[in-house]
């Protein structure tokens, strides 16, 4: 017992270093294609060619390509990813610094998502085959099939030049932009703990068209996972048992079938909210969100290598991160595995 | 006095392959007694006793000449009405434990919860009847199993809690669909003999479902054998070996016996008839 | 994020994976009626049947060149003259639209018959081999699957340069682990199925089982795999239009066409709505058709 739970364990560190191991290569392999020559990214095209040359050997670009790569992993394992070309700071204290905007707007994003997927889900699965079951689908299928930085335009065209809901692009407006303190980098808590409550609205205005649209995709997944899950305990024999004892649907529904679900959707949570970085590369650029998306996408369109390196690492960490998580999860909260 | 009568009872299933005709026909009374319904599996037993708690699929086509219980028309009753039947006055009790208690809430829970719906009683009162109710069935340490989870109790003690949860709001019915079937040989006569004495306590009439007509020749008081979704024979338990129905004959000469060695075993012949004759008494 | 899903209810009948005949014509033409007869999937059917008929004929159907600048008339709002405005350049919207159906078949089609058989491959033999194979095969594709899809085929891109080719090779890099796994978890179900090994009992080579027996076999979920996995093909390669990385212009791309029609949206809103509804359609086209396809193959979720 012991000693299964051992082997285990040790099977699944041997996987996720492999997996670590992996994404650094990956990341070195991408960094090596770049048709950018990282010389002269750093010293800038006026530079001339002794100092070319010095920077080219400090860099190691003229040792064979495993050594190339033996420093790579040596750099990356103690921590030092680079300084980013475009701020000429370490990409690390750049990506800390536009991390809370991003977490920020997917963690409202998520709220989005659990907020309306799961009910969908649920609904979907107790009208299974009825009318209400199938609008859910086609719903979903549309949140899996809208572009979301077309969404996003769209949004911005409706709710912010038509109706002017929104605000525009950005955090927040610009007459309220440093007029609160920073405790923690999330302006909805940062301008709240300020008492600033005009800041606190604009905030508010900025961040729901893009969080909510940004959530879009994450309700179609949570939805028809919700559903599935749903059904599959909806068809189990302890379902009748309930029912037999005169429990109302309601508490059939939501005491029996969904608790045997919350687990399964705990997971799928932590798994949406690693999707929702993907649409936050795409939804950041279309609304101007100072965040870690808008962060790489820069990168990438200026060719800075040590910066598009370290974000994609990164993400692949996070998502590493959430899977993780989402297995604990699973062992921490279901009785049958405890 | 009749507690439920059943008058030409049909049940089908819409299914892909088209109309499932599962239920033919099936007349009983229940009296303050037990009924055993008998039949080969797929013959339509579960079916029924689904159908008197209007417990089948939503698709699934029920209907009756009367399905009459006390002085409710079951058949008549809106989702309300038929909730408060549930339960309260007729309950069920299914195969196998380890698939018909939520894994996710403690035994106690599940039990107490059984008595909640009807009876406005706090959480406080709940949870001490089912303490009681526990060590009714038999289960020396009450406080444990209540708070443990089904997957940490074995499959007669799951069965037991079963019991527990079904007879807590003391119901006019229970139908028990083949409560031992799933059981651990050794366990199954316990099992059985903790639920006679229920209700023979509680006076709690009892319809046993089972393909086994040895068990239930033992115990209940009359049979009812079904084949095909259609009622062939209803008897007395104890005249059973003078059986007038060819299926229920083959049935009893199928029964292994201690007490004569055979020199072949009987094969069951079954006649096209059977499908279609109606049955008379 | 759907990869989770498919994954999950990819499984089908044992009808359909024990009976190799279950594949055959007849099946197919009673499959693609029963199809039809749901009114999303139809739709769904209908709406590629446009798309593949927008993209053959795009000259009889576009009104006007699609290349052809006409300066008098930039940024003009919907008209008869230009059912949905013209661009920038006075380039006519709605013929753009259609040639760029072209340009969205062609990755569609590019990526799909890389995608389709390296992932076939790799997780037929993942999945028949099993030991170390298996485990090299499934350790890739964890360390692919840890990025979302969209920022490893950024990154790709990135580092070969922008440009149509490049978005294919990009996305079909990121795309195929999904379906090497699918593969291969039929095939585990396959391996020791009765007539895989009635076919090992008659001396079939490991290969000819691979192709003849089990790759068969694996087609239908894989194609309903690959139809959705067409629909994420679409957004993707519109994301990379979008962000400039994809199809570069003139082209007409339709995530480019938005990304163009950005620096104009406030008054132009028709450069941006009319492409970006194009995408979202054909997308939802295929995951209609895709969601119908596996409501056939896997009856308990019908
Ligand atoms: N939900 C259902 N849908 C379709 N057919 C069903 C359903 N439930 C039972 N049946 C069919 O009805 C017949 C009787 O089933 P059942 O009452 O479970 O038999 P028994 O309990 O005697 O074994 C069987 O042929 C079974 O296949
Ligand atoms: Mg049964």
């Amino acid at each position: 017992m012991i000693r299964s739970r051992v082997s285990r364990v040790t099977k699944k560190t041997g996987v996720i270093l492999i997996t670590l191991f992996g994404l650094l290569t990956m990341t070195f392999v991408i960094g090596r294609l770049m048709p950018i020559d990282p010389v002269l990214a750093v010293i800038g095209p006026d530079a001339d060619s002794s100092t070319y040359q010095q920077v080219f050997d400090e860099m190691g670009l003229g040792k064979p390509i495993w050594v190339q790569y033996y420093y790579y992993l040596q750099d990356m394992l103690s921590g030092d990813f680079g300084r980013a070309i475009l701020t000429g700071s370490p990409v690390i204290d750049d990506i800390l610094r536009v991390l809370p905007a991003t977490i920020e707007l997917a963690s409202i994003a998520i709220m989005v998502g659990v907020g309306l997927g799961v009910p969908l889900g649920v609904y979907a699965a107790t009208h299974r085959g009825r009318l209400g079951d199938h609008l859910t689908r086609l719903i979903t299928l549309f949140g899996y099939s809208t572009p979301v930085f077309w969404v996003g335009m769209v949004g911005l065209i409706i709710f912010y030049a038509w109706l002017n809901w929104a605000g525009a692009a950005g955090r927040i407006g610009f007459a309220y932009d440093g007029m609160f303190t920073s405790y923690t980098g999330f302006y909805l808590v940062d301008t709240l703990l300020s008492g600033n409550i005009e800041a606190f609205v604009s905030a508010l205005r900025h961040i729901a068209l893009p969080a909510l649209i940004l959530g879009l995709n994450s309700v179609s997944f949570i939805g028809r996972m919700t559903r599935s899950f749903m059904l599959e305990q909806l068809s189990q024999e302890y379902i009748k048992t309930a029912r037999v004892k005169g429990l109302s649907e309601r508490s059939v529904i939501w005491k029996h079938a969904f608790k045997n679900i919350r687990v399964q959707l705990l997971t799928i949570v932590a798994l949406a909210y690693g999707g929702l970085l993907e649409g936050a590369v795409l939804i950041e650029t279309v609304f101007a969100w100072p965040g870690f998306g808008q962060y790489l996408t820069d990168s990438l369109l200026m060719g800075d290598m040590n910066a598009v390196m370290a974000s994609v690492l990164f993400i692949g960490l996070v998502f590493v991160f959430l899977n993780l998580l989402s297995d604990a999860l699973y062992k921490m909260f279901d009785p049958r595995t405890q | 006095m009749d507690v439920l009568t059943v008058e030409k009872l049909n049940v089908t299933f819409r299914t892909d392959e088209g109309l499932k005709h599962a239920v033919r026909d099936v007349s009983f009374t229940l009296r303050n007694e037990k009924l055993a319904i008998v039949g080969e599996s797929g013959s339509g037993k579960s079916t029924v006793g689904k159908a008197i708690l209007r417990l089948n699929p939503p698709s699934t086509r029920v209907t009756a000449e009367k399905l009459q219980f006390g002085k409710t028309n079951l058949l008549a009753c809106n989702e309300k009405e038929i909730r408060a039947i549930r339960g309260q006055h007729i309950s069920m009790i299914m195969q196998d434990p380890k698939f018909s208690l939520n894994p996710v809430m403690t035994v106690g829970e599940q039990i107490s919860e059984a008595l909640s719906v009807h009876r406005n009683i706090s959480r406080r009162e709940a949870k001490e009847a089912a303490l009681e109710m526990l060590k009714e069935v038999s289960i020396a340490d009450p406080e444990h199993v209540y708070s443990q989870y089904p997957h940490e109790i074995s499959g007669g003690m799951g069965q037991r809690v079963m019991i527990a949860m079904m007879v807590i709001p003391e119901p006019d019915i229970i139908i028990a669909d083949e409560p031992t079937s799933a059981l651990d040989v050794s366990v199954q006569q316990d099992v059985l003999n903790i639920l006679t004495r229920l209700i023979e306590k509680k006076n709690i009439s009892l319809i046993f479902i089972s393909h086994d007509l040895n068990l239930v020749k033992k115990f209940c008081d009359r049979v009812l054998v079904m084949y095909g979704g259609r009622v062939v024979e209803s008897i007395k338990a104890n005249e059973l070996s003078n059986a007038s129905h060819p299926y229920t004959r083959g049935l009893m000469e199928s029964l292994p016996s201690l007490k004569h060695r055979r020199e072949t075993l009987p094969v069951m012949t079954r006649d096209q008839n059977w499908l279609t004759q109606e049955y008379t008494t | 994020m759907k990869n989770a899903e498919v994954v999950r209810n990819s499984d089908y009948s044992l009808k359909a994976r024990h009976n190799p005949e279950y594949t055959r014509v007849a099946l197919f033409v009673k499959s693609f009626k029963k199809l039809c007869r749901n009114p999303l999937s139809a739709s769904g059917v209908i709406i590629v049947a446009l798309l593949l008929i927008c993209a053959i004929a795009a000259p009889l159907i576009a009104t006007h060149n699609p290349l052809e600048q006409d300066l008098a008339r930039v940024l003009a709002s919907p008209s008869l003259a230009h059912w949905f405005g013209t661009d920038e350049y006075g380039r006519d919207v709605f013929s753009r639209l259609v040639y760029g159906s072209r340009v969205t078949l062609y990755i569609i089609f590019l990526v799909t018959i890389i995608v389709g058989p390296v992932g076939l491959l790799v997780g037929t033999m993942s999945g028949y081999f099993g030991g170390w194979v298996d485990s090299v095969f499934m350790r890739i594709t964890d360390i692919f699957i840890s990025f979302p899809s969209l920022v490893l085929a950024l990154a790709f891109v990135a580092a070969l340069g922008p440009g149509l080719e490049h978005a294919v090779i990009a996305i079909a890099i990121t795309s195929w682990p999904p379906v090497a796994r699918l593969a291969r978890a039929e095939t585990l179900t396959l391996r020791n199925s009765d007539y895989v090994v009635a076919a090992q009992l008659q001396g079939a080579s490991a290969c000819r089982v691979l192709f003849h027996y089990i790759s068969l076999m694996c087609l239908p979920s894989l194609i309903v795999r690959l139809t959705m996995n067409m629909a994420t093909v679409i957004l993707t390669a519109a994301a990379l239009g979008f962000l400039g990385l994809g199809a570069q212009p003139p082209l007409p791309e339709w995530g480019a066409m938005i990304s163009t029609g950005r620096s104009y949206m406030l008054e132009s809103w028709w450069l941006v709505a009319f492409p970006g509804a194009a995408i979202m359609l054909v997308s939802l086209a295929f995951n209609l058709l895709g969601d119908g396809l596996r409501d056939l193959l896997d009856p308990r979720t019908e």
